[in-house]
C-alpha cells in the first residue's frame, strides 16, 4: 500500500514537474552515450559544477514569482566575492567574513528593491542598471585585478567552503541543498512564502488582502542578492582569488534554470525544486557535451535549445488562462 | 418525454433568421449542453436565462463560431452552416459582445472599436475618419466618451458602451449581448434599453444574456431558459412570470427572493466625518452592529471610491474615521484590516482573487497571521480547520480546497472572495457589489450570508447598484450623489422614486 501511494506520488512528481522528467531523460541519455558520465566522481562533479548557478537560481525564483527580475545577480556576486576575498586575506575567520558576505549581497538587493517597490520603476530596468553599476564598483574596489585570499589558517578554512570535502561529497553541494531545504521551506511553509506568491499572481488583491506589497517586493530581491553572495563566495574559495569578472552572464543561467523548472515569468506560479531540477538540467547538459567533447560552439546552441524544448513542454501542458 | 414547454403561437411568425437544432458539446466528457434547439427571429430580441453553468455563454460560443459543436446544427437565412473560427461567424453577420470585455486598454476607444479594421486612405490609417466614425457611433449610443482617449482611463460601463459600438460598427444581423448591463448603472442601462429598441426596429435579431429578470420581462420579446444544460422553456416573455421563469431555472420554487431580517441592533461601531477622497466630497455617517447599511448611488457617484478610501487602499485626503469610539488612521489595507475593516471588492476577478491560485490559499490569505507560529511558520492544520469550515458554512461547491479558483463558478468565487475577508473576524465588512455577476440560486444564499454576519453583530456596509435587493436587504439606505451624501431613509420610507430622485440629485459632471 504504502509501495503504492509512493508510486503514485512520484508519477504525480513527474506531471508536475516536467523538468524533472527532462533531466531524467537528459541522464539517460548522457549515459548512454557516455560511460565516464555515469560514475559517482562525475556525478559528484555535475552537482558541485552546478550548485553555484542553483543557488543564484533559487534565490532568483522568489524575484521571478513576484513577477521581477533580478539581472544584477552576477555583478553581485562579483563584487560580494572580492569582498568575501580581502576579508579572507586581512584574516577574517569564515563564520564573521561569509555572514558579512552574505549581508552585503542582501544590502544590494535591498537598494535594487526599493527602487522597484517604491521608485514605481520596472525591475528589468532597475537590475540592468545595477549590473552595470555594480560590476563597475567591483572592477574599482579589485582595480581589475584577482583578490587573493591569502594563506595561512583563515584562508585554508575558507578554502574549504569551495574547494572541501565531508563524508566525501564536496561542501558545495551541501550548501546547495541547505539553500534549497531553507527556501522550499521559507516558500510553502511560512506566511512570507504565501505573500510572495500573492504578490506575483495578482498584487491588487494582495494588497487589498492585507499584505505589504512594497515591503515583499524589498525582501525578495535581498534573498537573490544574499544567494549570490553565497554564490561568491563558494566561487571565491574554489579558486583561491577573487575576479573582477567572475559571474558574467550567471544572471541568464539563473534565469534560465528558473524558467526550465516551470516557474512563469508572470509570477505567482513555480516551485523551488523545479529551480533545483532546472539548474540541474542546464548542469547535466554541460557535463555530457564536454564529456562528448562537443566544443563550447556547439554546447551554446544545444543549451539553448534544450531551454527551449523545457519551456515549450512545459508551457503545452498547463491549462490555458 | 421532454421538459420544454414550448409555446409555438407567436404573434408575428416569420421565418427564422437563425435555427440551432439538437446541439450537443462537452468539454473534458463532461457534458454542457444536451440536444438544445433554438430559434432567432429578426426584429426580436431573444433574453436568455439561466443559472451560472446551465450552459448559456456556452451556447453562445457555439452560435458566434468560439467553440464548435460535438452535435447537431446550426442554419442561418435556411442554409447550413459551420464556423470554424469567431471571424466565419462574423463575416456571416454574428457578433457577440462576451462577459469579459475584450478591450486593449492601452488604446483608445475609436481603434478598439475599430481594431483589425481600420479604416484606410493611401496605405495609411485614416485617423480622421476612424475617429469620426466612432464618436457617431458612441453618440448614437448616447455616450459622449471621447473616441481618442485609452479605454483604461473610462468606467467598466463606459468600456462596456465601446464594446458595444464595435458590435454596432460590424453591421451585423445578430448580436449575442453576454451579461451587458452586470457593469452599467441603471442610466446606462435606460440607454442600453433604447439601443436594444432601435436595433430591434432596424430588423436586427438580438440575444440578451442576464441574470436580472427585470431586464428580461423590460426588453425581450422571447424568453429560453436553460437548466444544467437544456433547453427548458421557449416562448413569449408575455405569457410567463417572474417567478415562473426564476422557477424554471433552478427547478425548484423559491421563496422569497430578499430573506430579510429585523436587524438586533447594538452600539455604534463605525463613525465616519466628513470624509475627503478622490471622487468623495466630505461624506459623513455612522453604523451600528447588527446592522446592514446600503449605499445607492448612480456610477460615478462616489460609492466605491469611497469604500477604496474606508479600507485604506487610497488614502483619505481629510476628515476622520471612527471604530468603537476611537479614532483610527490606517493608511494600507494591511492596516484596516487590523483596525477591524474588510472590504470585499466588486470587481472579483482583478481586485478579489488570485484566481490561478488556489481555493485555500485565497480563503486564507488575509487571516494568514491567525494561523501561524513563530517566525511566521504557517500551521497547516490551522488553516486547513478554517477553509474547511468556511467551505461548508458557506456551501462552496467545489471537489478540492487545492483546485484553482478559477475553475469555480461566479457564486462560488463570491463566496471564496467573502469567506477570505470574514477569516480575519472584521467588525465592519464592506460588501461592494457582492451579487454582481452571480445566479439567482447562489445570490439568494449570499443574502442568507449577509444575514448571518448581521446576527454575528457585524456592522456591513452594502453598496448595491441593484435597486430591489438593495431595497431588500438594508436596513438604512444612503445616497450618494457627486461625492456627497444626497439622501437617507430608514428600510420602511425606502421607495424607488425616492432613491432615484436622491441619487439624481446632482448628477456627476465628468464626462
Amino acid at each position: 500500500m504504502n509501495a503504492l501511494t509512493s508510486n503514485a506520488s512520484f508519477t504525480r512528481l513527474l506531471i508536475d514537474n516536467k523538468a524533472f522528467l527532462a533531466l531524467i531523460v537528459l541522464v539517460a541519455v548522457s549515459a548512454a552515450m557516455s560511460d565516464s558520465f555515469l560514475t559517482p566522481d562525475n556525478l559528484l562533479n555535475v552537482l558541485r559544477q552546478t550548485s553555484i548557478n542553483a543557488i543564484i537560481a533559487m534565490g532568483v525564483t522568489f524575484v521571478i514569482l513576484t513577477a521581477g527580475i533580478d539581472l544584477s545577480v552576477g555583478a553581485v556576486l562579483a563584487l560580494t566575492g572580492a569582498f568575501a576575498a580581502s576579508m579572507t586575506a586581512s584574516g577574517l575567520a569564515p563564520w564573521l567574513s561569509v555572514p558579512g558576505t552574505i549581508a552585503s549581497g542582501a544590502l544590494l538587493g535591498v537598494i535594487s528593491g526599493l527602487f522597484v517597490a517604491y521608485g514605481r520603476i520596472q525591475a528589468f530596468v532597475v537590475t540592468l542598471v545595477a549590473m552595470t553599476v555594480v560590476r563597475g564598483f567591483a572592477l574599482v574596489y579589485t582595480d581589475g585585478r584577482p583578490i587573493s585570499i591569502g594563506g595561512g589558517e583563515v584562508a585554508d578554512a575558507f578554502w574549504q567552503l569551495g574547494g572541501g570535502y565531508w563524508l566525501g561529497i564536496p561542501i558545495p553541494i551541501y550548501l546547495m541543498f541547505f539553500v534549497f531545504v531553507l527556501c522550499w521551506g521559507v516558500l510553502h511553509h511560512t506566511r512570507f512564502g504565501r505573500h510572495v506568491y500573492a504578490v506575483g499572481g495578482n498584487e491588487q488583491v494582495a494588497r487589498l488582502s492585507g499584505i505589504d506589497v512594497n515591503r515583499i517586493k524589498v525582501s525578495v530581491y535581498a534573498i537573490a542578492g544574499a544567494c549570490a553572495a553565497l554564490a561568491g563566495v563558494v566561487l571565491t574559495a574554489r579558486l583561491g582569488s577573487a575576479q573582477p569578472n567572475a559571474g558574467m552572464t550567471y544572471e541568464l543561467d539563473a534565469i534560465a534554470a528558473v524558467v526550465i523548472g516551470g516557474t512563469s515569468l508572470m509570477g505567482g506560479r513555480g516551485r523551488i525544486f523545479g529551480t533545483l531540477v532546472g539548474a540541474l538540467v542546464i548542469g547535466v547538459l554541460n557535463n555530457a557535451l564536454n564529456i562528448m567533447g562537443v566544443s563550447s560552439y556547439f554546447q551554446m546552441i544545444a543549451k539553448g535549445a534544450v531551454i527551449l524544448l523545457a519551456v515549450l513542454i512545459d508551457s503545452r501542458s498547463r491549462p490555458s488562462s | 418525454m421532454s421538459l420544454a414547454t414550448h409555446d409555438t403561437a407567436r404573434p408575428d411568425a416569420a421565418e427564422p433568421l437563425m435555427t440551432l437544432q439538437g446541439i450537443g458539446k462537452s468539454f473534458g466528457g463532461v457534458s454542457v449542453l444536451e440536444n438544445v434547439d433554438f430559434s432567432l427571429f429578426p426584429g426580436r430580441v431573444l433574453g436568455l436565462a439561466g443559472e451560472n453553468g446551465a450552459g448559456k455563454s456556452t451556447l453562445m460560443k457555439v452560435l458566434s463560431g468560439v467553440h464548435q459543436a460535438d452535435a447537431g446544427t446550426l442554419t442561418l437565412r435556411g442554409r447550413g452552416v459551420r464556423f470554424a473560427t469567431p471571424r466565419q461567424a462574423m463575416d456571416a453577420g454574428i457578433a457577440i459582445i462576451h462577459q469579459e470585455l475584450n478591450l486593449v486598454p492601452t488604446l483608445s476607444a475609436g481603434e478598439n472599436i475599430f481594431l483589425g479594421r481600420e479604416p484606410q486612405r493611401w496605405g495609411r490609417i485614416d485617423w480622421k475618419r476612424l475617429f469620426g466614425q466612432a464618436a457617431e457611433l458612441l453618440e448614437s449610443l448616447e455616450q459622449s466618451i471621447d473616441p481618442r482617449i485609452p479605454v483604461a482611463r473610462l468606467s467598466i460601463g463606459q468600456q462596456q458602451m465601446v464594446e458595444i459600438a464595435r458590435a454596432l460598427s460590424l453591421d451585423a444581423e445578430i448580436i449575442v449581448m453576454d451579461e451587458p448591463t452586470d457593469a452599467l448603472t441603471d442610466v446606462e442601462t435606460a440607454v442600453l434599453e433604447r439601443v436594444v429598441r432601435t436595433l430591434r426596429g432596424a430588423g436586427k435579431s438580438l440575444v440578451l444574456i442576464t441574470h436580472r429578470l427585470v431586464e428580461i420581462f423590460r426588453m425581450c420579446d422571447d424568453v429560453a431558459v436553460l437548466r444544467d444544460g437544456r433547453l427548458v422553456h421557449q416562448g413569449p416573455t408575455a405569457s410567463s412570470s417572474e417567478d415562473q421563469l426564476i422557477q424554471r431555472m433552478v427547478g425548484r420554487e423559491l421563496a422569497d427572493r430578499y430573506p430579510y431580517e429585523p436587524p438586533r441592533l447594538g452600539e455604534t461601531v463605525l463613525e465616519v466625518k466628513d470624509m475627503v477622497a478622490p471622487g468623495v466630497r466630505g461624506v459623513s455617517f455612522s453604523a451600528r452592529a447588527g446592522e446592514v447599511l446600503g449605499f445607492g448611488g448612480l456610477m460615478g457617484a462616489g460609492r466605491t471610491e469611497m469604500c477604496r478610501a474606508l479600507c485604506g487602499d487610497v488614502p483619505r485626503k481629510s476628515g476622520e474615521v471612527w471604530i468603537h469610539g476611537r479614532r483610527v488612521r490606517f493608511v494600507s489595507p494591511g492596516q484596516g484590516l487590523r483596525a477591524g475593516v474588510a472590504y470585499v471588492p466588486e470587481d472579483r476577478k482583478q481586485s478579489g482573487l488570485v484566481l490561478d491560485h488556489s481555493v485555500a490559499d485565497n480563503m486564507s490569505l488575509t487571516a494568514l497571521p491567525a494561523f501561524c507560529g513563530p517566525l511566521g511558520i504557517v500551521r497547516h492544520a490551522r488553516e486547513r480547520a478554517a477553509v474547511d469550515h468556511y467551505i461548508e458554512a458557506f456551501r462552496i461547491k467545489l471537489n478540492d480546497p487545492r483546485q484553482r479558483a478559477q475553475t469555480l463558478s461566479g457564486g462560488n468565487q463570491q463566496k471564496v472572495s467573502l469567506a477570505k475577508a470574514l477569516m480575519s473576524e472584521p467588525e465592519v465588512v464592506i460588501l461592494d457589489e457582492p451579487t454582481r455577476g452571480v445566479d439567482v440560486g447562489a445570490k439568494r444564499e449570499i443574502y442568507l450570508l449577509i444575514n448571518r454576519l448581521k446576527r454575528q453583530g457585524k456592522c456591513v456596509l452594502l453598496i448595491s447598484s441593484e435597486m430591489p435587493e438593495l431595497m431588500g436587504l438594508s436596513d438604512r439606505i444612503i445616497v450618494l450623489a457627486n461625492g456627497r451624501v444626497s439622501g437617507e431613509f430608514l428600510r420602511d420610507d425606502a421607495t424607488q422614486e425616492k432613491i432615484m430622485t436622491a441619487a439624481a440629485a446632482a448628477a456627476p459632471m465628468e464626462n
